[in-house]
Formats: C-alpha cells, sequence, structure tokens
C-alpha cells in the first residue's frame, strides 16, 4: 500500500474511532433517559445507583407484564384497573379507554399516564408489547400449553 | 493477491460488469419476492397471539435487514472511494443511497402499519424507531450532500464521509432493543433459538430476505449503469454505445 493510502486510511479508521467513542460515552451517559420506560419494581424501589424515585405527579411510563386475574372492569363504562409485575412489587395501573387487541392478563404492556399515589398510575395511553416469537397455534398448544382464546374477566367490584 | 480487481477500476470494465451481474440479481429478486409472498402471504400459518396481523412481518423484515445491508454495502464502498480514490466506487455509494433510503422508508411504514394494531400506537419514540429514524436521516444527508456540490468529485467525497460516519448507528440500530427498554420486541432471527420463529413461517421469511436482496442488487446496478454513464459521457466508448452500433 503506498504511503498516501496508507495516511488516508489511518485517518478515516482515527475519524472512526474517535467518533464510535464518543457516542459510545454519549449513550453510556444517556443510558438511563433513553430507556423506555420503569419497570415495576424500579418504581417502587428506585433506579439506577442512586435508587432513584420518580415523585408523585409526575409523567411517565412504564412496563411489566399484567398479573393473571388482576384485571376489574367497570361494567357500564371503558374503565379499567389492572396490575403489573415485573419481578418484584406490583403497580396499580387505572384506564379508562380502548385497550389494544393483544391487551390480555400475562400480556407485556407499556402505559403512559400520571403517578398518582407512590404505587398507583392513571394511565391515558396502554400500549401492548409482544415477543419476538411466532408460531402457528398448534405449535404454540404443543410447546407453551397456551390455548388462546379471548379472556374471560370477572367483574367484580365496578 | 487483489489484481484481479483493478480492471474493474475501468468505467467501462465495470459498465461489463454490471450487464454481466443484473439477470442473476433480477431472477432473484422476481422469483424470490414473488414465491416468498405468496407462500407467506397465502400458505404459512397465522401467528398464535396477532393471528393473520403477523404477515406484514414478509415485507417489514426483509426491508428493515435490506436498510441496513444498503447502508454497510455504502459504506465499503465510501471507504474504498476514499481511501483508493475510485471512481467509480464514489459512484457506487451515490447508486445505492437512494435504494437503501426507499428501503428505510418501507420498513418504517409497515412497522407503523404493524404497529397501530398490535401495540395500539402508529410510532413510539423508542429507542430502535428512533435509531432507525436517523438512518432514513443518513440516506437522504448523503444524497443531498452529493448533489449540492458544483463538482461531482467533491460532492462524492462529502457524501462518503457522512456514509462512512453515519456506520456508527448500524449497531445501535441492531442492539438497541437489547441494550434500552423498548416497545419493539427482541431479534427473531438472529436469537438462534429453534422456538423463537416456527419453520413453516421462518423459510418464506428467508425467502423474503434474498428476493429483497435480489430487488436491492438490481435496482442498484442499474442506477450504477447509469450513473458510469453519466460521468463517462464524453467518452468514446460511451458514445459508440449510444448511437455508432
Amino acid at each position: 500500500m503506498n504511503p498516501r493510502r496508507k495516511k488516508r486510511l489511518l485517518t478515516i479508521i482515527a475519524l472512526l474511532f474517535g467518533l464510535s467513542s464518543a457516542v459510545a460515552l454519549t449513550l453510556y451517559a444517556l443510558q438511563e433517559n433513553i430507556n423506555l420506560f420503569y419497570t415495576p419494581s424500579e418504581l417502587i424501589n428506585g433506579k439506577g445507583p442512586e435508587l432513584e424515585k420518580p415523585s408523585v405527579g409526575q409523567k411517565l411510563r412504564i412496563g411489566g407484564m399484567v398479573v393473571p386475574g388482576s384485571v376489574k372492569r367497570d361494567e357500564n363504562s371503558l374503565f379499567v384497573e389492572f396490575k403489573l409485575i415485573d419481578s418484584g412489587p406490583m403497580v396499580t395501573i387505572r384506564y379508562k379507554g380502548i385497550l389494544p387487541d393483544l391487551f390480555r392478563e400475562g400480556q407485556g404492556i407499556v402505559a403512559q399516564g400520571t403517578l398518582i399515589e407512590s404505587d398507583v398510575i392513571e394511565a391515558f395511553e396502554v400500549l401492548a408489547k409482544h415477543d419476538e416469537e411466532y408460531m402457528p397455534e398448534e405449535v404454540a398448544e404443543a410447546v407453551k400449553g397456551i390455548k388462546h382464546q379471548k379472556p374471560t374477566y370477572n367483574n367484580n367490584g365496578y | 493477491m487483489w489484481k484481479w480487481l483493478h480492471p474493474y477500476a475501468k468505467a467501462e470494465r465495470a459498465y461489463q460488469l454490471c450487464n454481466t451481474l443484473l439477470p442473476y440479481f433480477a431472477v432473484v429478486a422476481v422469483l424470490g419476492i414473488l414465491v416468498g409472498w405468496v407462500w407467506g402471504l397465502a400458505f404459512a400459518p397465522a401467528d398464535y397471539q396477532q393471528k393473520d396481523s403477523y404477515r406484514i412481518i414478509f415485507i417489514h423484515v426483509p426491508s428493515a435487514i435490506w436498510s441496513m445491508g444498503a447502508y454497510s454495502s455504502m459504506a465499503i464502498a465510501a471507504l474504498v472511494a476514499l481511501v483508493w480514490q475510485i471512481r467509480n466506487a464514489q459512484l457506487a455509494v451515490i447508486a445505492i443511497a437512494p435504494v437503501g433510503a426507499a428501503m428505510t422508508v418501507i420498513a418504517l411504514l409497515t412497522g407503523a402499519a404493524w404497529g397501530k394494531p398490535m401495540w395500539g400506537a402508529w410510532w413510539v419514540w423508542d429507542a430502535r424507531l428512533t435509531s432507525e429514524l436517523i438512518l432514513l436521516f443518513l440516506y437522504l444527508g448523503v444524497m443531498s450532500l452529493y448533489h449540492a456540490f458544483e463538482d461531482k468529485r467533491a460532492g462524492g467525497k462529502a457524501a462518503s464521509i457522512l456514509a462512512l460516519v453515519g456506520v456508527v448507528n448500524l449497531p445501535i440500530i441492531h442492539f438497541s432493543v437489547e441494550w434500552w427498554n423498548t416497545l419493539h420486541q427482541g431479534a427473531t432471527i438472529t436469537k438462534f433459538d429453534t422456538s423463537a420463529i416456527d419453520p413453516s413461517m421462518f423459510w418464506p421469511l428467508m425467502i423474503n430476505i434474498l428476493g429483497f436482496a435480489g430487488f436491492l442488487g438490481a435496482v442498484t446496478l442499474i442506477r450504477l449503469k447509469t450513473e458510469i454513464l453519466k460521468s463517462e459521457q464524453h467518452r468514446p466508448w460511451v458514445k459508440a454505445l449510444a448511437g455508432g452500433k
């Protein structure tokens, strides 16, 4: 390789190396802020090394799994209340509106809303999260033991 | 070792190579997309969770993969253009850019159409969606930078530098779903887990990915041919090709 090409190649490699370390450091610094949502245990126990907790009244997103058996619907309106869990404590979500088709007990969801008590969120948007697995119904039944049917909700209370 | 490559630095030889390769890419594109779509959209079984809505995967995933694949090829061409100062490589950069941008737009639009019924939103500012949008802006930047210069060689150089710098975004797109909490689900195909996608859906998806690759290659070759002819329009071989048969 002649010296001029070598010099150009080295310049480009140095440029790319410098740039990628700058981006990597920026993303590392912003790590917590790029996350789309809090998990329930982060909300209750605090997140990051300083265990920061969001304050009541703050707008935030929370993502977790809908606790089976926790969905309560109002019979006369679109109001619905359910609990979210990840690995630790549970958080209650209150929502009035149309839920996405994939919403069901045991499903991962992301809700956006206001924290009204330390573990209660009044949501104005509920989004369903689905996993990266695709299979026909028969296979899902055989592999995962999932029998898919529209879930039934317990209407007690509301 | 690289001696066999040297003749293709000449515009005429590169043009001939494009002509030789084009039919193969075109056949792969037509067959792959035809077979893949009919198989995927009509015959593959419905998903256990998303029912028939998941079928948009047969367009979304290939276009998303090749939006990144096109960018990598463009960046390699940009590196060759900058270091070895080969004019044809510069033309390749500008030949690929709009095709890659189109793939990115298809990926973003089909993603939005898929997100609305499944997630409940057309768009969410999560890391995966945002970084893919940045990829689109990078393509647009490369294209407009190239055309912003009177002197096409200077424009090509500037566009190549931007194309190279944008490579940083590729790993961010790919790993965004692992590094951060996102609404977008994790990787399916590169998970290397037999249960992630059933073979009855995996094979039509693979054929579609192959078909889209053929499409990307074929359109790029056609564009590259045009770019070579444009830059060489005053040379005798182009004149012979155009008029003096």
